[in-house]
């Protein structure tokens, strides 16, 4: 498999990234890490005119973390967001979703910013973003804009991103009080794409009683989609297992799941609420200690 | 198709080549500068074959435009050996556990093992099997690949000086 044609371009700076987008009639694409493109160029999923590589420019990579969130460069390689101490403190969800992101050589070269953009469905960043509520920034010639990331995906491999914008920051809030999470996926190898992927976040009061949760499902709809429901039924529960499976029955109902050659949907609905009981449970107890 | 004039360090010697856009890092190494050793599998980031150390870490180097390695240093397979025709410690443990049948894998396995053992010199099974997780094998069911790190492991430490 070779990619077809396209003209490639190394930009210098943010604004030599707009001018190279802009002349391109809408058919640009960014390459960063290339982890999601590169295979899209080469099975000619993707045929675009030019690429636009923004690994050079300095102000797109960085990790700036404090106790109110953390803020990545989209270009950030996920090797250094899953080894930052500042991730592993105040974004502990999102440390334990990077080191099941890929595998060895694909967290080498892949970006924060370029899982969120690809958005493929079974992307485990994009499921943290949906999670913890993080602040999508892109930029384009005509200037900035904030996105929350439940607006942000519209599809399999969809954004809202326009050909002419460039995703340059995502900021994942931090939570304040006695915090726990928990992430589990189910794939069929080891490192392979997760057929469903559970994340969830808990503060607890001193009682022990839940004040907030937030609980995310990947792979199983064509977007990160959050268990609102099941949210709402936990909050003012000590989160024991009969909570649990009580508000898990509302995200067996809603929860519309992916047929494909993997897995069926009833699978993924299946696997889903059993992941969410055992993160939910987790994340409790992370919380508690 | 535009084309660029790179200049590269590959094990240690430089290479100046101008590449059309399209061309992958791993058809430049195999086609233009005839370094076979880094195989190719699958071309889209499945299967691990083509996994190349680029400035010090492992990657699959058929998920990157040759453009893109302007200025980089990359030690592939053939650079792992101490001197032509002779086995690094941990290609010799591949050699003595059997982590090899076909051989298609074995040099990204080589690869991921090395920059495992640059980062963690004893690596527990876990470790080792995390490091390899982006590689397939389907010869060996990878028992023997595991071993053969930790062979090198202790060698390399200089706890098995027979091995």
């Amino acid at each position: 498999m070779k990619a077809a044609e396209f003209d490639y371009a190394r930009a210098a700076d943010l604004d030599d990234v707009f001018r190279l987008l802009d002349g391109a009639q809408g058919e640009a694409k960014i390459i960063a890490g290339g982890q999601t493109l590169v295979p899209l160029l080469v099975m000619r999923l993707a045929r675009p005119t030019l690429v636009v590589d923004i690994n050079g420019i300095a102000e797109l990579s960085g990790i700036a973390a404090d106790e109110t969130g953390v803020t990545f460069g989209a270009a950030t390689r996920q090797i250094d967001a899953l080894e930052a101490a500042g991730v592993a403190r105040h974004a502990p969800l999102l440390k334990k979703a990077l080191a099941l992101v890929g595998h060895p050589q694909t967290r080498n070269r892949g970006t924060i910013g370029g899982s969120l953009a690809n958005a493929d469905p079974a992307a485990e960043i994009g499921l943290i973003a949906r999670t913890l509520d993080a602040e999508i920034e892109a930029r384009s010639s005509a200037g900035g804009r904030q996105i929350a990331a439940d607006a942000f995906f519209t599809g399999a491999m969809s954004t809202v991103l326009s050909a002419e914008e460039c995703l340059t920051k995502v900021r994942f809030p931090v939570w304040p009080g006695r915090v726990g999470t928990g992430f589990e996926e189910m794939s069929n190898r080891r490192s392979d794409f997760a057929l469903v992927a559970v994340a969830c976040q808990v503060a607890i009061d001193k009682a022990g009683v839940c004040t907030r949760i937030a609980l995310g499902v990947g792979g199983a709809e064509p977007v990160p989609v959050r268990a609102s429901d099941a949210e709402k039924r936990l909050i003012g529960t000590r989160l024991e297992s009969a909570d649990i499976n009580a508000a898990l029955n509302t995200l067996a109902e809603t929860l519309d799941p992916l047929s494909d050659v993997h897995a069926s949907a009833d699978y993924r609905r299946r696997v889903a609420v059993h992941l969410a009981a055992r993160t939910i449970a987790s994340a409790r107890d992370e919380a508690r200690a | 198709m535009s084309s660029h004039a790179i200049t590269v360090t590959i094990n240690g010697r430089v290479y100046r080549a101008t590449v059309p856009a399209r061309m992958t890092l791993v058809d430049f190494l195999r086609d233009e500068l005839r370094l076979t050793g880094t195989h190719v599998g699958c071309e889209h980031g499945v299967c691990g074959a083509c996994s190349i150390m680029f400035e010090g870490r492992p990657i699959r180097s058929c998920l990157m435009f040759a453009a893109q390695a302007d200025g980089a240093s990359i030690t592939t397979v053939e650079g792992l050996a101490p001197e032509p025709g002779g086995l690094s410690v941990l290609q010799d443990s591949f050699w003595e556990t059997h982590a090899l049948q076909c051989g298609y894998c074995t040099p990204g396995m080589l690869i991921a093992a090395h920059a495992l053992l640059m980062r963690i010199p004893n690596p527990t099974d876990e470790e080792i099997r995390e490091a390899i997780s982006g590689n397939l094998c389907r010869c060996t069911g990878y028992k023997q690949i595991v071993d053969a790190v930790k062979l090198a492991a202790e060698r390399l430490s200089g706890k098995n000086q027979n091995g």
